[in-house]
C-alpha cells in the first residue's frame, strides 16, 4: 500500500475505527497483480484450436420466418456445422414463469438483430462466407418501438398468450393515498422520460463451447455472471442431463448487469459445439453485444407527491411504463422493483404505484446497475427538489424531514435494519460547502443533491428452491494453506476478495495462507452469481460461517494437544496459546497438522440462508425489493453549464454511502466511485438509438459514454451504519449510489440556469431547446408586463 | 499477400511469415500467444488494444502486423521486469487502478508513453494522454490516481 492510500484511510476516521485485523483497511484486489500484468486470461483469450462461431441475425423487426435454407452454407468448404431455430425448441429465460425466448429464433422474429442460424467454420472469412449463404425469407410484420405503439388498440401481438403487449401490469397501493393528498400543501405531478441505455461493459460478449461426444459431456467459459443460471438453461436447452454440464467463468471484463441471465451466444455456442463433436469460439462484435442489449429500459414516468408545508411527504402516486424490448428476461421483476424501492428510502405513509411492462421490437431489455429503481428515483428525486424550491425550503431539509427510523418494515413489507442516511446528507452538505456556496454561485455554476438506496441482493431469489442463497466451502490440508471455494462471480467488483479478507479474519490468518477458487461449477459450490449487490452481504456471511467451523476445529486441535478445554484457547495472529499463559505457543502450522491427524484433510462449509421475515410483502410481487439490507447515498453534484452551446461539465461530486461497513474501503471507494460516473454517463449523454429497429449506436463512439476528459473528481466519504445481519456489519457498495446522480445533475443544472429538465439525458440539444423555451417565455412574459403597464 | 517480417515483440525478435491483411492484434493475441492485449471494440474506438510501437502508442486493432516491419513492439507482457511489476503497474494494482482489468492493459501502454515522455505529468496531462482508452469501471478517479502514483515511485 502506498503513503497516499494510508492517508485517505486515515482520514475516514470511521473505517480506522472499526477495522479488524484485515478486514477494514484499504486491500488491493487478489486477483489485481494478474490483471495488471496481462495474465489474467478472459473468455476471449481461451480461443486456441477452437472453431469460429458466427451468428446470423434477423435484418427486420418483425415477422414470420418464411423459410430457411442452409444447404449452400453446409456445403462450403471450411464450414464444419450450422444450426438454425430448429436445432433447439426449448425456450430459456431468467425467470421461471417467463421463459420465452429461443436461443434462434423459430415461427417468428421479434427484433432486428434476432439469431437465426449460426455456423461453425475453420476461420472467421469462411464463417463470414457461409452466413451469406444461408437464405432466410420473413414475412414482415408490423413493428413497435415505444410502449405506446405497442398498446395501441389495433397493434399486432409479438406474443400471442401477451394481450395488449403487454408483459405484466402491477398495480400496487399501500397506506390511503387520496387522505394522503388531502393532508398536503401542495401537490406537484409532473412527466419525465429516461432514455434506454446500455452496460456497455469493456469486455465484448464471448462464449467458448466445448463438447465431448465420448463422455457426452459440455464445457462452457463464458464471460456471465450468474454461471449457476447458465448451467441450468444449458442442460434445459441441450436438454442434457445437468451433471454432464460444466460452466466455468474465467476472469470477465466487467456486465454491470449484462450478464445476470443466461444469453443466446452462450447457448447457440454449446448447440454448435455438440453438432461439430468439439471446440466452437464464439465471439461478439461490439455491435453484436449492443444486439444482446439486456440494458435499462426506456421508462416513462408520471409521478404525482403531496407535501406539506415544512416537508413532509403525505403520498406518492406513481406510474412506469417500460418499453422492454422482444422477449421477457427480467421485466417482470424490473417492473416491480420500480414501484418496491419507492418505499424504503424515505418514511412516506401513502404510496399508490402502477407499472406496465410492454413489449417492443427491439433487443430484450434486462437488469442494469441500479435494476429497476433508476429512472423512478430520478423522477422522484427531480420532483422533489422542485416542490422544495416553491415552498422556500432547503434540499437537505425536505429530505431530512422525511427520514426513516430504524429498525422498521416498510409499508410494502422490507426489512431495514440499518439506516445511515442522516451521516451521508451531513457529510456531503458539509463537505460540499452547500450552506456557503449553494445559490451564491455565478450564473451557469450550479449544484444540485439528491438521495438513493438500494438493495443487498434480493432476500428471495429469481429461481426459488429454498436452499440456502450462498454456500462457501474451505479446505485445510497438510502444507498449511486454506483454499477457499466460492461460486461467487468476480466481475472486477472485488468480490473474491471480500471472501479472502473474511476468511483470513476470522481465521486470523495472512492473507499469503488463502487461495480462494472461484466459478468452477466441478469444483466450487453452486452460487446464484453476481446480481443485485448480493455477494458481500450473502457470500460474506457464509464465508465467515465457513472460516469459524475451520477455526474451531482447529482450536479443538490445539487444545487437545495443550491438554486444556477449548474455551481456554485463544489465538493471536497465527499462533495458539492457553489463555492467561505464554509458554505454549503453538504455529498455526502445528496446529493444522494436529487437526489433520484427527481427520485428514479438513473440509467445512459455511451457508448463508434468509430468514423468512426478510422476504418481503405477502402481496404478488411482494419478494421483489425485499432485502437482508439496504445501502444508503446522497450526493452533490456541481455543474457549469454553457447556455450557448448546452454543454453541460460536471465539475466535481461530493457522495456519502452508507455501505453499513467496509470490508475492503479500497474496493468500496472504487465501487462508489464507478456507479457515481456511471449514473453521470446516464445523466449526460447515453442513449440508445435505433433506426426502424436497427441499432445506430451499436459502437463506443455513437454509444457515448464519458471519457477521462470528462471525468470530474469524486470525493467519496464512506459511513459505516454497521448492520447487524451483514458480514462484520457491511452491506452493498456498488449500485447504491448510482440513480442519485441522474438527478442531483437536473437539480443542478436547474440551479445554473433556471431550467427544469424532464428527459434524460441531458443532451446539449435537448439543453438548448429548454432553455430556448424558456428565454421565449420570458420575454413573452415581459411583453405581456409592457402591455399591462 | 504474405510476405516474411521481421521486427521486435517485446526485446526479443522475431522473424515471421504475415499475411498483407493481419491485424497487429491478431498477430500479436494468435501468432503470438500475447492476449495481455485487449480487443473492446471493433476498431479504434476505445483504446484497449494499445501497445507501444517504437515507443509510441498505437491501437493494434487498426495497425497492419505487417507495417511493424524492422519496428519494436511493446505490450503490456514485457513491462514487469523478473516477475516484479513496473512502477505502473504496481500503481495500478495498489490503488485499485484495475477493476475488472479489461481496459488495464492499455491503459498502462498508454500511461508508460505518457512517463517515458513526460515523467511528472499533472491531472490535466494525464487525462488529456489518456482521453482515448475507455473505462467503463472505475470512473477513471482510481486512473488518474495510479498514474500519479507511478510518477511518484519513479521521482522517488
Ligand atoms: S480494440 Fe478498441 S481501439 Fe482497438
Ligand atoms: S477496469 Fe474495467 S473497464 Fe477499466
Amino acid at each position: 500500500m502506498n503513503v497516499q492510500d494510508k492517508d485517505r484511510a486515515r482520514d475516514r476516521s470511521g473505517a480506522w475505527e472499526n477495522a479488524g485485523r484485515t478486514v477494514g483497511k484499504p486491500m488491493p484486489l487478489v486477483d489485481g497483480v494478474e490483471k495488471v500484468s496481462g495474465r489474467a486470461r478472459y473468455t476471449a483469450d481461451l480461443a486456441e484450436d477452437a472453431l469460429t462461431g458466427r451468428i446470423l441475425r434477423s435484418p427486420v423487426s418483425h415477422g414470420r420466418i418464411v423459410r430457411i435454407d442452409t444447404s449452400a452454407a453446409e456445403a462450403l468448404k471450411g464450414v464444419v456445422a450450422v444450426v438454425t431455430g430448429a436445432d433447439c425448441a426449448m425456450t430459456y429465460g431468467v425467470i421461471p414463469i417467463a421463459m420465452n425466448e429461443y436461443p434462434m429464433a423459430r415461427d417468428k422474429v421479434r427484433y432486428r438483430g434476432e439469431p437465426i442460424a449460426a455456423v461453425a467454420a475453420l476461420d472467421a472469412e469462411t464463417a463470414a462466407r457461409a452466413l451469406d449463404l444461408i437464405e432466410v425469407e420473413i414475412e414482415e410484420l408490423p413493428a413497435y418501438y415505444i410502449a405506446a405503439d405497442s398498446r395501441a388498440p389495433d397493434a399486432v401481438l409479438l406474443h400471442d398468450n401477451k394481450a395488449g403487449n403487454i408483459e405484466r401490469e402491477v398495480h400496487h397501493t399501500f397506506g390511503d393515498v387520496a387522505e394522503g393528498f388531502r393532508e398536503a400543501d401542495l401537490v406537484a405531478e409532473d412527466s419525465f422520460d429516461c432514455a434506454e441505455i446500455n452496460h456497455a461493459m469493456m469486455e465484448p460478449h464471448a462464449a467458448l463451447a466445448e463438447y465431448d461426444p465420448e463422455w457426452e459431456r459440455l464445457t462452457l467459459h463464458s464471460v456471465t455472471q450468474v454461471p449457476f443460471y447458465v448451467h441450468l438453461m444449458l442442460a434445459r436447452c441441450l436438454e442434457m442431463d445437468s451433471s454432464r454440464v460444466r460452466v466455468v467463468k474465467p476472469y470477465v471484463g466487467g456486465g454491470f448487469g449484462a450478464r445476470t441471465e443466461t444469453l443466446n451466444f452462450e447457448i447457440i455456442a454449446a448447440l454448435l459445439a455438440r453438432k461439430v463433436g468439439g471446440k466452437v469460439m464464439m465471439k461478439l462484435s461490439r455491435e453484436e453485444s449492443f444486439l444482446t442489449h439486456r440494458g435499462r429500459p426506456n421508462t416513462q414516468v408520471k409521478l404525482k407527491i403531496g407535501m406539506t408545508r415544512d416537508g413532509r411527504i403525505t403520498a406518492t402516486e406513481c406510474e412506469a411504463v417500460m418499453s422492454g424490448g422482444a422477449y421477457a428476461g427480467y421485466g417482470i421483476v424490473t417492473i416491480l422493483y420500480a414501484g418496491a424501492l419507492l418505499h424504503g428510502l424515505y418514511d412516506i405513509p401513502n404510496i399508490k404505484y402502477d407499472g406496465y411492462r410492454v413489449y417492443t421490437n427491439s433487443p430484450p431489455c434486462g437488469a442494469m446497475r441500479g435494476h429497476g429503481t433508476v429512472d423512478v428515483r430520478h423522477a422522484f428525486e427531480s420532483l422533489l427538489d422542485r416542490m422544495a424550491r416553491q415552498l422556500g425550503l432547503d434540499p437537505f431539509a425536505v429530505r431530512r424531514a422525511n427520514l426513516l427510523e430504524a429498525p422498521l418494515f416498510t409499508a410494502n413489507g422490507l426489512m431495514v435494519n440499518s439506516y445511515g442516511l442522516p451521516e451521508c446528507l451531513d457529510k456531503v452538505e458539509k463537505a460540499s460547502g452547500w450552506a456557503e456556496r449553494k445559490g451564491k454561485l455565478p450564473k451557469g455554476r450550479g449544484l444540485g443533491m439528491a438521495c438513493s438506496h438500494y438493495v443487498s441482493g434480493a432476500a428471495k431469489p429469481v429461481h426459488w428452491t429454498g436452499e440456502p442463497h450462498a454456500v462457501v466451502a474451505m479446505k485445510l490440508d497438510f502444507d498449511g494453506s486454506v483454499t477457499v471455494l466460492t461460486g461467487a462471480s468476480d466481475i472486477g467488483q472485488g468480490s473474491t476478495t471480500i471472501v479472502a479478507l473474511a476468511a483470513a479474519e476470522v481465521l486470523g490468518i495472512e492473507m499469503g495462507r488463502i487461495r480462494v477458487v472461484t466459478n468452477d461449477s466441478v469444483i466450487t459450490p453452486k452460487d446464484n452469481g453476481s446480481y443485485s449487490s448480493r455477494v458481500t452481504f450473502m457470500v460474506g456471511n457464509a464465508a465467515i460461517e465457513a472460516a469459524k467451523a475451520m477455526r474451531a476445529k482447529l482450536v479443538a486441535a490445539a487444545a487437545k494437544k495443550l491438554e486444556v478445554a477449548p474455551e481456554e484457547i485463544e489465538c493471536e495472529g497465527e499462533t495458539f496459546f492457553v489463555a492467561g499463559s505464554s509458554q505454549s505457543v503453538l504455529p498455526f502450522h502445528d496446529v493444522a497438522i494436529a487437526a489433520l491427524a484427527e481427520e485428514g484433510t479438513i473440509n467445512v462449509k459455511g451457508t448463508f440462508s434468509t430468514p423468512i421475515e426478510a422476504q418481503g410483502g405477502k402481496h404478488r410481487g411482494g419478494a421483489v425489493g425485499s432485502t437482508m439490507g439496504f445501502s444508503y447515498g446522497a450526493q452533490v453534484v456541481e455543474v457549469s453549464v454553457d447556455e450557448d452551446t448546452g454543454q453541460i461539465a460536471v465539475e466535481k461530486v461530493w457522495v456519502a454511502l452508507d455501505c453499513g461497513y467496509a470490508i475492503n474501503p479500497l474496493a468500496v471507494e472504487g465501487q462508489i466511485e464507478g456507479s457515481v460516473w456511471m449514473g453521470m454517463g446516464q445523466g449526460l449523454s447515453e442513449e440508445t438509438h435505433y433506426i426502424k429497429g436497427l441499432p445506430a449506436h451499436g459502437n463506443l463512439t455513437d454509444y457515448r459514454f464519458p471519457t477521462i476528459a470528462e471525468s470530474p473528481p469524486i470525493d467519496v466519504q464512506i459511513v459505516e451504519s454497521i448492520d447487524p445481519l451483514g458480514p462484520f456489519g457491511a452491506k452493498e457498495a456498488g449500485e447504491g449510489a448510482l440513480s442519485g446522480f441522474p438527478p442531483a445533475l437536473v437539480n443542478a443544472v436547474a440551479d445554473a440556469v433556471g431550467v427544469d429538465m424532464n428527459a434524460l439525458p441531458l443532451t446539449p440539444d435537448r439543453l438548448i431547446e429548454a432553455l430556448t423555451k424558456l428565454r421565449r417565455a420570458n420575454k413573452n412574459r415581459r411583453a405581456e408586463t409592457r402591455e399591462a403597464v | 499477400m504474405k510476405r516474411v517480417v521481421s521486427l521486435t515483440v517485446n526485446g526479443r525478435e522475431v522473424e515471421d511469415i504475415i499475411p498483407d491483411n493481419l491485424l497487429l492484434i491478431d498477430y500479436l493475441r494468435e501468432r503470438r500467444g500475447l492476449t495481455g492485449t485487449k480487443q473492446g471494440c471493433d476498431g479504434g474506438e476505445c483504446g484497449a488494444c494499445t501497445v507501444l510501437v517504437n515507443g509510441r502508442p498505437r491501437l493494434s486493432c487498426v495497425t497492419l502486423a505487417a507495417s511493424c516491419a524492422g519496428a519494436e513492439v511493446e505490450t503490456v507482457e514485457a513491462q514487469a521486469h523478473g516477475g516484479r511489476l513496473s512502477a505502473l503497474q504496481r500503481a495500478f494494482h495498489e490503488n485499485l487502478g484495475a477493476q475488472c482489468g479489461f481496459c488495464t492493459p492499455g491503459m498502462i501502454m498508454t500511461a508508460e508513453a505518457l512517463l517515458r515522455d513526460e515523467p511528472d505529468p499533472d491531472e490535466d496531462r494525464i487525462r488529456e494522454a489518456l482521453g482515448g482508452n475507455l473505462c467503463r469501471c472505475t470512473g477513471y478517479v482510481k486512473i488518474i490516481r495510479s498514474v500519479r502514483a507511478a510518477a511518484e515511485e519513479l521521482k522517488a
